[in-house]
């Protein structure tokens, strides 16, 4: 499996009052196409990974790596107009809550073709290649969407949209943080699906950072467990009931379940020596 | 006749012309010392169902009974004494400028009620905060605080119903499992009642020995926990609802 995305002791700080804080402290693995999924609890640094990787790391905060490689491309000194022609284009993300991530006075569809545009030859293309997005995340009425605007939609078709617009340039790579926390469980499954026909008929990376293990050891392949800004654990997602590291252990046993569950429920016994 | 008895409940909301039917006709009946769960997506009214309890819901058909009693029209103070509800979003329903104590000493000031510094320390106490916690803004406190605070303010009137509206979805897991051990143990020392709506199955599961789904405002069934575990739910959705519960599964597998 070639390297998708090589990623070497990536460091997010960010200044406070009382000196840097480092979110995110020396993260290393490589993504080939497959799904990878990141889990942690909030404030593990797993969305400050996704967004260093995209170079979108919010000012006065900073990322550093010795090694971040997408395709080969050296990120950390990338220029602009490379970051233009690689983000939204070859690699993108999807984020969490589509009423803050759309835009909300332009209707669906002119924030498609905005996308769509950027490959298309030309507008009819592009029109073309937004009305089969819609239809591949499986909006029923794709003509009625593409005129709406993101007010109109639930919030599940709102993700859909969210997810057409990301994928519509084809991109390699996907970083999704939290895509189906905002929505029923329902509709969770039916996005999942389309994400995980992405990476088995288009060969795409998928990255999915969620706080939900369950959903993660049952939807990706490899599973990267973060705690305090440092990964604790690798382990493969199908493996994830037998992990090793407590915490990982920890997280998976205070979950409670349909089958039945011990009273009161397993808590989660931090040990400072985690976190070093 | 149980302590709350719904039927036949239906609440609609206008807009201007415009009318959403939220509830269509629920009814159910839970028991004193009980816990009942009220399960389902976005949208299906099970918000719905407990603020109309509470009156904070405009009822357009059915009825509802404490103890027998009909609740209808606004509540009287004495009402609140004995039903308190725990709202979903601690970083919502706290006010931003107000300390814990004030927060504790609001509910004690309205219902008159006297010795308020003691009553104010143990409801702390019992939430597993301590004292020092008392003068802190919410802004100052996790997410998991800020809901033990929450319930502590709905305990410290003594009531003998808790209403509790997605207590633990905007926790961490870990987190949710110390508030679901706190909410369990206060429930066994103190014999309280609870309806409990979320959207996680396995959450009602662990918490309530019976449960209500809900779908589109209307009640789908109504299953025992013990039920729930043999898989014996009848109606589709609840077993669509079970099966999406346990994780993703690939295309060939499932029956979607």
């Amino acid at each position: 499996m070639s390297a998708l995305l090589e990623v070497e002791d990536l460091r997010v700080t960010f200044p406070t009052r009382s000196g840097p804080s480092e979110v995110v402290r020396g993260v290393s693995f490589t993504l080939g196409r497959e799904r990878l999924g990141i889990v942690g609890e909030s404030g593990s640094g797993k969305s400050q990974t996704g967004r260093a990787i995209l170079g979108l790391t919010p000012p006065p905060g900073r990322a550093t790596a010795a090694r971040l490689a997408f395709d080969g491309i050296d990120l950390r000194n990338a220029s602009p107009g490379q970051w233009r022609s690689l983000r939204g284009i070859r690699m993108s993300m999807v984020m969490q809550d589509p009423k803050f991530s759309l835009n909300p006075v332009m209707t669906i569809g002119r924030q498609l073709m905005e996308a769509a545009k950027r490959t298309a030859a030309d507008r009819a293309e592009a029109k073309d290649r937004a009305m089969a997005m819609l239809e591949a995340v499986q909006i029923r009425d794709p003509a009625r969407v593409f005129k709406a605007f993101p007010h109109e939609l639930s919030g599940g078709m709102g993700q859909r949209a969210m997810i057409a617009m990301m994928l519509i340039t084809e991109p390699d790579l996907l970083i999704a943080d939290e895509p189906t926390s905002a929505l029923d469980v329902t509709v969770q499954i039916e996005v999942l699906r389309i994400l995980d026909r992405l990476v088995t008929d288009r060969g795409m990376g998928l990255i999915f950072i969620s706080h939900d293990l369950r959903l993660v050891s049952s939807f990706c392949d490899r599973v990267l467990v973060m705690y305090a800004g440092r990964v604790v654990e690798e382990v493969k997602a199908s493996a994830l009931a037998q992990a090793r590291h407590p915490y990982t252990q920890g997280l998976y046993g205070c979950l409670p379940r349909i089958e039945g569950s011990v009273r009161p429920l397993p808590t989660l016994q931090r040990d400072a020596d985690w976190a070093l | 006749m149980g302590l709350i008895d719904v039927s036949d409940l239906a609440v609609t909301f206008r807009h201007g012309r415009e009318r959403v039917q939220a509830v269509r006709g629920v009814s159910f009946t839970v028991g004193r010392g009980e816990s009942y769960g009220i399960v389902g997506e976005s949208g299906s009214g099970k918000s719905t169902v407990l603020r109309a309890l509470v009156g904070l819901a405009p009822v357009t058909g059915g009825t509802m009974a404490l103890e027998g009693v009909p609740l209808a029209g606004p509540r009287r103070p004495a009402f609140y004494r004995r039903v308190q509800m725990v709202f979903q979003d601690p970083y919502a329903s706290l006010h931003p400028r107000h300390t814990v104590d004030r927060v504790l000493s609001e509910p004690l000031a309205i219902h008159g009620f006297d010795d308020r510094e003691r009553r104010i320390l143990r409801a702390l106490e019992d939430v597993g905060l301590g004292d020092s916690f008392r003068f802190r803004y919410p802004h100052q406190l996790s997410g998991g605080q800020r809901q033990r605070v929450a319930i502590a303010r709905a305990l410290i009137l003594e009531p003998e119903v808790l209403l509790l509206d997605e207590p633990t979805s905007a926790l961490d897991a870990s987190i949710q499992a110390e508030v679901l051990n706190l909410l369990d143990g206060i429930r066994a020392e103190r014999g309280l009642t609870y309806v409990l709506v979320s959207h996680d199955l396995a959450v009602v599961a662990h918490m309530c020995e019976r449960l209500l789904v809900m779908q589109h405002g209307q009640a789908v069934e109504e299953l025992t926990r013990s039920g729930l575990r043999a898989r014996s739910a009848t109606k589709e959705y609840t077993r669509a609802l079970l099966t999406a519960s346990e994780g993703y599964r690939a295309a060939e597998e499932s029956t979607t």
